[in-house]
């Protein structure tokens, strides 16, 4: 349950805090939500990976999806991805993810037990 | 707290985004900041147009008078209905902002020599730094600011510039970071504010992109260590005997008001004076850079009204050089081709006419060697006497790197372009000034202005009159059934040759002399042969008695006019196909020659079949021709092995002759001199020479085929390239016939940037297409949706509304109300 509850506070959070403020802030969310709510090193990163995995990828592939891939594909171009949609979206997500992940990873080394659940 | 475990992790997780947040060199180029990049919230994804666009917006500004109504049609052209004169110019900026902001701005700083500002030293091998020096030392910002002060002396430009700008910065400032075009945040860096300055710069960088032409004055001036004068006047020879100038031959020309002497010393010191320069970097336009115009009278059309045509041919962009506009005030009602980052409509027609252009191509850009007392540059000498130089201090901002100062002196002639800093590679104790017309403060946006209203022949003429660089052939229209065309611009009144090769600029005898009085610029009015036409060729025949210099291409002229006389009941239709036609003049008047000089009988397969290909073909350049191929092939090895042998006694740049020097040459005298391989004691003709090329056009048309390239498409590969030359923003590959000489001149990344034609009916009936989109972002699908509009040679009926019928029309998709805050 606290898996869970983990991987949605942060993915609301992320969405609010990049409202306002750079990319980064993501980090700051995952970071807080992990020392909010204690749980393994290994869980907190998952759920912090997770939860930006699927805002960003969700997030771009509604976009995408929205734009009929003209411009994911060029991007996908510029960048080395082979000009694939696809390619791009996954490379969003696991981006955003890795981020999140690392920073709630960090948050949940405040807590000084192992959490168990 | 786990203490060792959480400084380690948040050590890694600052790190990552740290790595993350910036830019991540590649090679010598840089990748986006990835993070702030792929953010969908922040980065490339909000470029993501979405496919069913919306525009429909209400929007409030303080700086209008009154109320503005724009209705975009399916193409996503804007319609601008304005209540007040001004408010136009303010929503023409806005909408340029917001469709191609970051072109404006990126054209600007090339044009003001600041893209290492944004690009860094050097970046993708290419040096910015000095590249960006190059513009600064050709004095592009400071021709700018004198034609700014011109242009703001005049109350009226002002007030629409002023109001333009206002239009600009309303949509730059109102813009989120997320917002910004694609670029920006590829490259990483923010638009400014935009100024009066820049619109001037833009007017300065199409000035310098055409009004270049013949700026070949060291090489020209190379030329004279290897050739003869004699070989000089048969290499560039001015006139070429197939010439159709502009004026038709014959025309008589009025008494010049000036007369131009060459001064006494000319001989010793100018034309037979030896010297060898090489600059350490000298940039020229296109030399392709060109266009089509004409307009017929009713008497040859279907409907018994004058239609106008014009295609512009510069590089192939995206986003590209026009954007397409129709801008309705209480004065006029106007459609056409504006130029994101100036205001009013630069090609295009009203109620009541059309105009068009092509370029003049005439030399208003002329080097003088200048002697300083030392390298100080601080004095120089002129007329007898040590004169002070004026500094000029060009600050060239780095990115990631600390400024670089450049202090250019100038002179009476103009800025010194060439110094020790920025050498003649050969000798850096020299010194060359530029002179040239484009640092003459002058007011072109005035002739917009005025064409965008004028209703009859004596407004388009007053409007133009004033006109003065770059030279331009202004083709005319009216309702009224008037149709002109008139070369218009300010050019010096030049003694043979003046200005082909660098002059001395020790005292004053070589500097212009005086400007050819308006009232002799070449024009025609209604001619009896009921059109008028310009194709960049050389406007007059040699009876005008001015020095044109330049360089003209002789083969577009020959064959327009040649089209343009067989035609009758002409209609819209038939002014869409001569505008895409691929005809070959030139292969029709060379084939024949290539023909005559080869022996047939020891060809072997491959040859025999090339030379079979190029006698069947149909001299067009469709996409599918491999006879164009093997002709194209084979001309171009002619000239390399006619004249490589003589362009090879010296490393110095030398100007590569036209390809109608050899033609002209040939058809007039088959002893062409320069046949002979210098380097070889036996003597060749052309027979030797058509041979040679022919098997090493063999050779080269051997290796196309089995690349599969022997089509005329597949071998051109036309592409419209995106100004930052990312493949995947460009389309490339595109199977688009026409080329070189042709009327459809459409080359590599070279050709009709825009095709227009006008009926002059009661209702006038339009037709255009570009090859591009309006929206500059490469995120949306109408980036680049008119290109195979354009590809396929077809065009679009444009709208030409009232504001009420534009209000009814089920046609226009969104609408844009503007009003004062």
């Amino acid at each position: 349950m606290k898996f869970v509850v983990a991987i949605l506070l942060t993915a609301l959070l992320s969405f609010a805090v990049a409202l306002f403020f750079p990319w980064w802030s993501i980090a700051i969310a995952a970071f807080i939500v992990a020392a909010f709510i204690p749980q393994t090193s290994f869980k907190a990163f998952v759920s912090g990976f997770l939860a930006l995995f699927l805002l960003w990828g969700i997030q771009s592939t509604i976009i995408d999806a929205n734009n009929h891939h003209i411009l994911a594909t060029k991007v996908a171009g510029l960048l080395p991805l082979g000009g694939s949609y696809i390619a791009l979206i996954m490379a969003t997500a696991i981006i955003g993810g890795l981020v999140a992940g690392m920073a709630a990873l960090t948050g949940s080394f405040i807590h000084t037990h192992k959490q168990r659940l | 707290m786990r203490i060792v475990p959480f400084i380690i992790s948040a050590i890694v997780t600052v790190a990552l985004v740290m790595v993350l947040n910036m830019q991540l060199p590649v090679g010598e180029s840089k990748t986006p900041r990835l993070g702030a990049f792929l953010s969908p919230q922040h980065g490339c994804w909000q470029n993501a147009e979405p496919y069913n666009v919306n525009l429909n917006a209400n929007l409030k500004f303080d700086g209008l008078k009154g109320n503005v109504e724009v209705f975009f049609d399916e193409r996503m052209v804007p319609h601008v209905y304005a209540e007040q004169e001004n408010d136009a110019y303010f929503v023409q900026g806005f909408l340029h902002a917001k469709f191609r902001l970051w072109q404006m701005e990126f054209q600007t700083h090339a044009a003001a020599g600041r893209l290492s500002e944004v690009l860094g030293e050097k970046s993708g091998g290419k040096n910015f730094l000095m590249i960006d020096k190059f513009f600064r030392r050709t004095g592009m910002t400071y021709g700018a600011e004198k034609s700014l002060a011109a242009l703001e002396a005049n109350p009226q430009t002002k007030a629409e510039v002023d109001a333009y700008t206002a239009g600009v910065n309303s949509y730059i400032l109102k813009l989120d970071d997320n917002q910004m075009p694609l670029e920006y945040k590829v490259l990483d860096y923010k638009p400014e504010p935009w100024t009066n300055l820049k619109s001037a710069l833009f007017m300065k960088y199409m000035a310098w992109e055409l009004a270049g032409k013949g700026d070949d004055d060291f090489e020209m001036t190379n030329a004279k260590n290897v050739f003869s004068s004699l070989d000089i006047e048969q290499l560039y020879p001015v006139f070429e005997d197939s010439l159709d100038p502009i004026i038709p031959k014959g025309t008589a020309f009025s008494k010049p008001g000036v007369l131009p002497k060459a001064p006494l010393k000319a001989d010793s010191i100018y034309y037979n004076l030896h010297d060898s320069i090489d600059p350490v970097l000298n940039i020229k336009p296109d030399e392709h850079n060109g266009s089509n115009n004409w307009a017929v009278s009713g008497s040859k059309t279907a409907t018994g009204s004058p239609i106008l045509c014009n295609d512009p041919h510069l590089g192939l962009n995206m986003p590209s050089l026009w954007f397409e506009m129709q801008i309705n005030t209480p004065e006029s009602n106007c459609y056409g081709a504006t130029f994101p980052g100036a205001p009013f409509v630069i090609i295009g027609f009203n109620d009541s006419i059309a105009w068009g252009v092509t370029n003049a191509g005439r030399d208003v850009k002329d080097y003088y060697e200048i002697k300083f007392k030392d390298n100080s540059m601080k004095e120089y000498w002129y007329n007898g006497a040590w004169v002070p130089s004026e500094f000029r201090k060009e600050v060239i901002k780095v990115k990631g790197k600390p400024d670089v100062v450049e202090n250019i002196a100038i002179t009476v002639f103009g800025p010194v372009i060439y110094d020790h800093q920025f050498a003649n590679k050969l000798n850096d104790e020299k010194y060359y000034a530029l002179r040239w017309l484009a640092h003459d403060g002058s007011n072109e946006t005035s002739t917009f202005y005025k064409l965008n209203r004028a209703s009859n022949f004596n407004d388009y003429l007053n409007a133009i009159s004033t006109f003065e660089t770059p030279g331009q052939n202004f083709v005319f229209a009216s309702k009224s059934g008037d149709i002109a065309i008139r070369q218009q611009g300010k050019f010096p009144a030049k003694w043979h040759r003046q200005g082909d090769f660098v002059m001395p600029g020790t005292d004053s005898s070589f500097q212009w002399q005086g400007y050819i009085p308006n009232e002799e610029a070449p024009m025609i009015l209604n001619p009896a042969r009921g059109f008028v036409s310009s194709a960049n060729q050389i406007p007059v025949d040699t009876t005008y008695p001015y020095y044109l210099g330049g360089s003209y291409p002789l083969y577009r002229g020959i064959i327009i006019n040649r089209k343009l006389a067989s035609m009758n009941n002409i209609t819209a239709e038939d002014m869409q196909h001569l505008q895409t036609d691929n005809y070959n003049v030139f292969a029709e008047m060379a084939r024949p020659v290539l023909l005559k000089y080869i022996g047939e009988t020891n060809l072997d397969g491959d040859a025999k079949t090339y030379l079979d290909q190029l006698k069947n073909w149909n001299l067009h350049n469709d996409i599918n021709e491999e006879g164009a191929t093997v002709f194209d092939t084979w001309w171009n090895e002619l000239e390399a092995v006619v004249w490589g042998d003589e362009f090879s006694q010296t490393k110095l740049p030398l100007k590569w002759p036209n390809e109608s020097s050899l033609l002209e040459s040939i058809l007039k005298d088959g002893a062409y001199k320069f046949a002979d391989d210098i380097r070889t004691p036996a003597k060749e003709d052309l027979h030797d020479m058509v041979l040679l090329s022919f098997t090493s056009a063999t050779k080269a048309l051997n290796k196309l085929k089995t690349e599969g390239r022997l089509p005329w498409a597949k071998y051109k590969e036309t592409g419209v390239r995106h100004l930052l030359s990312i493949p995947a923003f460009s389309r490339l590959h595109l199977p688009i016939g026409g080329g070189d000489h042709i009327i459809n001149a459409t080359r590599k990344d070279h050709g009709p940037g825009w095709r227009m034609i006008v009926s002059l009916t009661e209702k006038i009936e339009a037709y255009a297409v570009y090859p591009g989109g309006q929206s500059g972002n490469p995120g949306s699908r109408y980036y680049d949706n008119f290109i195979d509009t354009w590809v396929a040679g077809k065009y679009y009926s444009l709208l030409f509304m009232q504001k009420e019928e534009a209000r009814r029309s089920s046609k226009m998709l969104w609408k844009m109300t503007f009003a004062k805050a």
